[in-house]
């Protein structure tokens, strides 16, 4: 039965149990145990990649009205496999005239950069990686590792193409990380703390019922870090070749590609611990591996909608791109900030013993907070259609550069000495 | 035999070599990933001294903004990034002695120091070190002077770089 309700735990304590036995030191178990969790959460996030490409290609397949990878397995569900052997395999070319240390160095980074974010969700209430009290700043920080990696790799590549996907990803990456890291102080100041697993117990009400808006602009802003459709601009195959990636080939392009599907899987992860209360569910406390299955029902669902939006919708252009962020999101986020710390304040200093039970107030507080989000959404929204109207007026007044030049009219020829 | 003091040699070990890396590369875009090394090498000493907001601070401010917005500008600067001039200053003696005497007055007044033997103060049980971090940084009696000057100067000088930026004639 200990095994069923929490196998990780039951496993950790009978490997502490079976080295201490040996005659280990106490320290250096736990270091042997700290590395072994390490190297298990790594691996799992890996292997999980080649199950999420299987089901992003099904998914993307099955919309644009396919019937994508069936051959290998059932549902075509080994499909990865083979094309994982097909890309060890590889001749790895290096271009004249790249930076060696750092070309090769680019996709190491780029994926322990994501990898690094695992370390801190919580799976379950007794089963994470490590519960910093930063954890909301560790995600941030090793975020710009990922950054890091992609400027590298399109600055070493000694490639035009290259160097202009690493500018795009500076000025995306850069900007997006404004509204990503204001949307995470929200639920900071909800949850009175900023270590993940205890902002994830702090959701009596989830965060995305006290603030939806803070979740919408967390997920929006962190799907633009990913460097995917519709923000795929760093590598726009139709602009760019493949933008930082371009000159990358076998497993060194394989890291990149891992690394973008794990990414867009993390951010998955982390709007569902953040906001849609984690492995929160009925019986979770008690039974762990309850806690584990709401913890990737949400994540999948979340995953889904990733990979609805990347199907769905054209690229922008990084006009559009910069604007939303630094015209739209960043000035929402502020506002939202500031709301939700002066009415969050008033709530808890106002009514926090008013009511008869602790769930009735939790409820209350989250209708206010949703109350104020939805009033500012729609008030931004308003702002946003008056600057629409300005913006395409401008657009539309005629513009002598778009005047075709006159050509000469073509010489005549006798069509007898063509034949 | 306790594990720190070595994690700490290590740390300060790669952190100064990575520093002299900075100043030697020819390469500019190399001297700002051995700055990024280095910052790193700072990051783990603020791990070591139990600070994990300062070492994570550390890393999104210098390494995610700074680090990153110098290889950016150095990227834009291709062309003249392989700097073939001498590394030396002609009065670099005159710097190295300053630099000795300067090490060699900071070494005496540290090893004069009464703190440098006693051992670190501990938190109060159960205290979270971050909360209290927040209430001094506001408080009239700690820090909240240093604090909202630091803010206004930041103001400032995002004032000054949008003015800078702004287009003259709208």
């Amino acid at each position: 039965m200990a095994f069923l309700s929490d196998p990780i735990n039951f496993i950790a304590t009978w490997l502490r149990e079976l080295l201490l036995g040996w005659g280990l030191a106490q320290g250096a178990v736990e270091a042997i145990l700290k590395f072994l969790g390490a190297g298990a959460v790594g691996t799992f996030g890996l292997a999980l990649v080649i199950f999420t490409i299987w089901m992003e290609r099904k998914m993307y397949a099955r919309i644009q009205d396919r019937l994508g990878p069936n051959r290998v397995g059932p549902w075509g569900i080994f499909q990865t496999l083979p094309d994982m052997i097909k890309i060890f395999t590889k001749e790895y070319i290096t271009p004249a005239g790249a930076d060696l240390v750092v070309y090769n160095l680019a996709p190491i980074l780029t994926v322990s950069g994501v990898l690094l974010t695992w370390a801190v969700i919580p799976f379950a209430p007794t089963v994470f990686g490590t519960d910093v009290n930063v954890g909301v700043l560790y995600i941030v920080a090793v975020g710009a590792i990922g950054t890091l990696g992609i400027i590298m790799a399109g600055w070493s590549s000694n490639n035009k193409y290259a160097l202009l996907g690493a500018f795009r990803a500076v000025a995306q990456m850069v900007s997006y990380e404004v509204p990503m890291v204001l949307a995470l102080l929200v639920p900071v100041l909800l949850g009175r703390t900023m270590g993940i697993n205890s902002l994830v117990e702090a959701q009596s009400v989830w965060f995305i019922v006290l603030s939806p808006l803070a979740a919408l602009i967390f997920f929006i802003s962190s799907l633009a870090e990913t460097g995917r459709a519709p923000f795929d601009l760093l590598e726009a195959e139709s602009e760019l070749v493949a933008g930082f990636q371009t000159e990358y080939s076998g497993l060194k392009f394989g890291m990149f590609y891992v690394g973008e599907f794990l990414h867009a899987f993390t951010i998955s992860a982390l709007t569902a611990t953040l906001f849609l209360g984690g492995w929160r569910g009925p019986g979770a406390e008690t039974y762990p591996i309850l806690g584990m299955m709401f913890f990737f029902i949400k994540t999948f669902l979340v995953y889904s909608v990733v990979i609805w939006i990347r199907i769905s919708l054209p690229r922008l252009r990084i006009d559009q791109m910069l604007n939303f962020n630094w015209k739209f999101l960043t000035p929402v986020a502020l506002a939202l900030l500031i709301v939700t710390a002066v009415l969050d304040k008033i709530v808890v200093t106002a009514l926090a013993d008013q009511f008869a039970t602790e769930t009735i107030y939790l409820w209350v507080r989250g209708l206010i907070h949703l109350t104020a989000n939805l009033l500012l959404g729609w008030a931004a929204l308003r702002l946003l259609a008056g600057g629409e109207v300005k913006a395409r007026r401008v657009v539309g007044q005629p513009r002598p550069l778009a005047v075709p030049p006159v050509s000469p009219p073509a010489p005549e020829t006798p069509a007898a000495e063509i034949g | 035999m306790d594990v720190l003091p070595i994690i700490f040699v290590i740390a300060a070990a790669i952190s100064l070599a990575a520093a002299v890396m900075v100043v030697t590369a020819r390469n500019l875009v190399h001297a700002a990933l051995w700055l990024i090394l280095t910052l790193f090498g700072v990051a783990a000493l603020y791990v070591l001294l139990e600070a994990g907001f300062f070492a994570v601070v550390q890393v999104v401010v210098y390494i995610g903004a700074i680090a990153i917005l110098f290889i950016f500008a150095a990227m834009l600067t291709r062309r003249m990034m392989q700097d073939t001039g001498p590394q030396l200053h002609k009065a670099w003696p005159l710097a190295a002695v300053v630099a000795v005497l300067l090490f060699a007055g900071l070494m005496a007044i540290l090893v004069s120091w009464p703190g440098m033997d006693s051992a670190k103060p501990a938190l109060a049980e159960g205290a979270d070190p971050l909360r209290q971090l927040g209430l001094a940084l506001v408080s009239p009696d700690a820090y909240v002077v240093p604090f909202q000057l630091a803010s206004v100067l930041l103001v400032a000088a995002m004032v000054g770089a949008i003015f800078v930026a702004r287009e003259k004639n709208p």
